[in-house]
């Protein structure tokens, strides 16, 4: 039995990976991953198509078993769900008998057996998880029939609602147009200051991230790094990561990586599927 | 003979083969519409479809091992949607392991169908296996449908919120810990019994009408899911007390004293309830846009 | 092994040709039925058709004929009702409702019952020389249009949004897609029966698409199941009078799994 150390400088690790490794079959697809994250921070996932990003969210997520290492949050002891997943975007049937509140409700209660009864409380805290995501006022709106961001920022209300210590995002701005992608990441920037919650959000572009992530985590072919913007967005440092030479260009507050053959971090970015 | 007979015929409320096509209609049909949903919503109407249609495989089979039809339904149905479950896990995959597994298991019929024909009498036995008729069941069997379709409904509620949460938002659900694979598969469960009960009671082609018609009408219509469920065990049981009212009716119809069968019925109230619903829902936007 | 009159007598000589051609037809039209995922259409549009037949059967037509309509109609239907993701639902309904016209028709129309077990299991000692015409030029018609639509349906297949982007008309597509599956389900449906024709479509298509490593290996491994599954069959339900829709899946579920096997 191990024994957490109670004793901790603060803040608290709210992520702990050691020696993180996951295979699909025989092919390493994230190998010999060591990264802490502190409560509270903003993290950017950020790497090219294919690189291990969605792979890094399921495991800590739960969906995939790591196949070495060892994955630990210790700042969530005692809540009951230590990671709030917000999968990467999918489409529902718009004919779907479910409204935003419905998908929110069963981030609440949905592991328990039967039916949720109606009842006061439950229903204030679907209106205060919808209300933190901007959507007062859209609780009865058909699930289907939200727009994208709008859809992701209920999915966002359905983590939250379960009083998460991570929330993870994968790739919730791809296919959406500038301004709705810049909501959600207001959001989600409110959501972590104002909940204390800590963020882990995986994107091909880093740029919409620049002004509030904390650091960031660079993942090339399995191999990840994390540091600060300065710190890892660094020639030296990427040439290492992939393994032959990029260039890094700074053009007005924008961060290019040249170079990169899978997905240059222009801003037009990649449709990733 | 009056006019009013063509649409409300005499006799009707007392004749017993009457009293046990509805109340077996009705109990078949709470729990069709019922699970209806689910399939729907998971897009599993194929799934739902071949399970009704194997169910002459296990009635054939029954008949030549001599045993009761309802375990030959049930065998059917639990092989078939034990196969789909093990043989298709992405859902692709799932639809061609369905009909596969679906296409052998008719053609065991086939072969089940024709071994009856040659070492027995009963040579009108493969048409009833195969389009039953829902005022040739036993008043015997009412204790059964009760029990199967308080089954498939007990699992339903059980399950209801892992369900929907694995339904609308698998991942989620999953990270959740919430073991989506093991909810399917009792979801397929409520499903082959809903399903089988069904053709054995209602024939093959009700158990497909019931199940998808109600569902989709009422999933479309409804917004929330639990208005959906009670919508679609309420229509599905209105479908099934029209087909048997206008079935009873046609006996006065052309050619006279024949009597048009309830599947013809059933199957078409089912998809003008559909089309209906489709056609409400589109008056219902354009209302609601033009208010705008 | 190969009793007289195998290959001599009139009717198993029609069952050898018309079989072949709707072997051949199945693996090619089951190639984009599995590559849709469009399983329950391709059993949907035969096992509808039967209706035809019956139909047919009561105001004295030919029951190809009423098939080839009831197929057609069948298709056209889902295609009309439809949503998009949910074929499924419109697949089952209009299915359904084609079995209860099929219900009505044997009703009203003393349909003689072993006319219809052979229309819905199939009966290889049944197949008339005219029959073997009638299958023949549907045949020949369905591969015509599979020739002629085969790479814009390839493209739509696997990557809806180019196809659309070519501008590719979506919906022509699928109704065409549809009208393929009912080409061969009229071809298929008076050897193999309404039953089980759709096991043609599916079983030799998805092993082949399991193997093949590009679309036209896919194509012709599909083909290859489904000719050998045929002849198989064709031969075994000459040696048992068993009907040959039995053979026909059975030897459709173990080529599948077989693929599966070789795969893993
Ligand atoms: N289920 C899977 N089975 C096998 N390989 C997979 C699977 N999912 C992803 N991969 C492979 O793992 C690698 C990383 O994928 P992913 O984590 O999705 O990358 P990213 O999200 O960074 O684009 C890719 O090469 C991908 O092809
Ligand atoms: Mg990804």
């Amino acid at each position: 039995m191990k024994i957490e150390q109670t004793v901790q400088t603060t803040p608290q690790a709210a992520l702990e990976i050691t020696d993180l490794g996951v295979a699909y079959e025989s092919t390493w697809v994230l190998d010999h991953i060591d990264l802490t994250v502190k409560q509270g921070e903003f993290i950017g996932i950020i790497g090219p198509n294919g690189a291990g990003k969605s792979t890094l969210l399921k495991t800590l997520a739960g969906l995939i078993r790591p196949s070495r290492g060892e994955i630990r949050f210790p700042a969530a002891r005692g809540r009951r769900h230590p990671v709030g997943y917000v999968p990467q975007r999918f489409d529902l049937d718009p004919d779907l008998p479910l409204r935003a509140r419905d998908l929110v409700g069963l981030g609440l209660d949905g592991h328990r057996w039967g039916f949720a009864w109606p009842n006061a409380q439950r229903g204030r805290k679907i209106e205060q998880a919808l209300a933190q995501v901007d959507l007062t006022g859209f609780a009865d709106h058909p699930a289907g029939k939200l727009s994208g961001g709008q859809l992701q920022r209920v999915l966002i209300a359905q983590a939250l609602v379960s009083d998460p210590e991570l929330l993870l995002l994968d790739e919730p701005l791809s296919s959406l147009d500038l301004a709705s992608a810049q909501t959600v990441v207001d959001v989600v920037h409110r959501v972590s200051q104002n909940l204390g919650v800590t963020v882990l959000l995986v994107t091909h572009d880093m740029n919409p991230l620049l002004p509030v992530m904390d650091r960031l985590i660079y993942v090339v072919n399995g191999q990840a790094v994390i540091g600060t913007v300065d710190q890892v967005v660094q020639k030296d440092v990427l040439d290492k990561l992939y393994g032959y030479d990029v260039e890094v260009l700074r053009l007005h507050g924008r961060i290019l990586v040249v170079g990169d053959e899978t997905a240059s971090g222009d801003a037009a970015g990649f449709e990733h599927r | 003979m009056t006019w009013y007979q063509y649409i409300w015929a005499p006799g009707i409320w007392g004749n017993p083969a009457v009293h046990t096509a509805w109340t077996a209609g009705t109990l078949v049909a709470l729990a069709s519409g019922t699970v209806g949903v689910f399939v729907v919503m998971r897009g599993q109407s194929f799934t739902g479809h071949a399970l009704g249609d194997v169910g002459s495989t296990g009635a054939a089979g029954a008949f030549l091992a001599g045993v009761g039809a309802l375990w030959g339904f049930l065998a059917a149905g639990a092989v078939t949607g034990g196969s789909i479950e093990w043989l298709g896990r992405r859902v692709r995959e799932r639809d061609i392991a369905t009909g596969v597994v679906m296409a052998f298991m008719l053609g065991l019929s086939a072969l089940f169908l024709y071994l009856v024909s040659i070492y027995t009498n009963a040579s009108n036995a493969p048409m009833a296996i195969l389009f039953g008729s829902l005022f040739t069941v036993s008043p015997s069997l009412q204790p059964a449908l009760l029990g199967l379709s308080i089954a498939a409904l007990a699992i339903l509620a059980l399950i209801y919120r892992p369900l929907l949460f694995s339904t609308a938002t698998p991942e989620v659900a999953q990270s959740r810990g919430i073991p989506v694979r093991l909810v399917g598969l009792a979801f397929m469960l409520a499903l082959v019994v809903a399903a089988e009960e069904a053709a054995l009671a209602v024939g093959a082609i009700l158990s497909t009408a019931l199940l998808i018609g109600p569902a989709a009408t009422a999933a479309r219509m409804a917004r929330r899911p639990g208005m959906a469920v009670l919508l679609a065990a309420g229509l599905a049981v209105g479908n099934i007390w029209l087909g048997i009212l206008l079935a009873y009716d046609s006996y006065w119809w052309p050619p006279i004293h024949t009597g048009w069968p309830v599947s013809f019925f059933v199957t078409v109230v089912s998809l003008g309830m559909y089309a209906a619903g489709g056609l409400i829902q589109r008056v219902r936007t354009t209302v609601r846009e033009g208010g705008r | 092994m190969f009793p007289p009159g195998l290959f001599t007598l009139q009717f198993m000589q029609n069952a050898w040709i018309a079989g072949t051609a709707i072997a051949i037809i199945g693996g090619i039209v089951g190639f984009f039925v599995v590559l849709r995922g469009a399983t329950f259409v391709a059993h949907a549009v035969p096992r509808a058709s039967f209706a035809g037949a019956a139909g047919a059967a009561v105001v004295g037509q030919s029951s190809v004929l009423g098939l080839g309509t009831f197929a057609v109609l069948s298709a056209l239907g889902i295609a009309s009702i439809s949503r998009e993701r949910r074929h499924g639902v419109a697949t089952a309904l209009i299915l359904a409702a084609a079995l209860g016209l099929g219900d009505l028709f044997l009703t009203i129309g003393h349909v003689y019952a072993p006319a219809v077990f052979a229309l819905l299991f199939g009966q290889i000692v049944g197949i008339s020389t005219h029959d073997v015409r009638a299958v023949l030029i549907v045949s020949v018609i369905t591969v015509v249009l599979f020739a002629a639509a085969f790479r814009p349906l390839l493209l739509q297949s696997v990557s809806p949004h180019v196809a659309e982007a070519h501008g590719f008309w979506t919906r022509g597509l699928e109704i065409l897609f549809l009208l393929l599956v009912s080409g061969a389900a009229a071809a298929m449906v008076p050897v193999v029966g309404a039953l089980l024709a759709f096991s043609l479509m599916v079983g030799p298509a998805a092993a082949g698409s399991i193997l093949g490593k590009s679309p036209l290996q896919a194509l012709a491994w599909s083909v290859a199941f489904g000719v050998l599954s045929l002849w198989l069959s064709v031969w075994l339900a000459y040696l048992t009078f068993w009907p040959i829709g039995f053979y026909v899946s059975g030897f459709c579920l173990l080529f599948y799994f077989a693929a599966r096997l070789i795969k893993r």
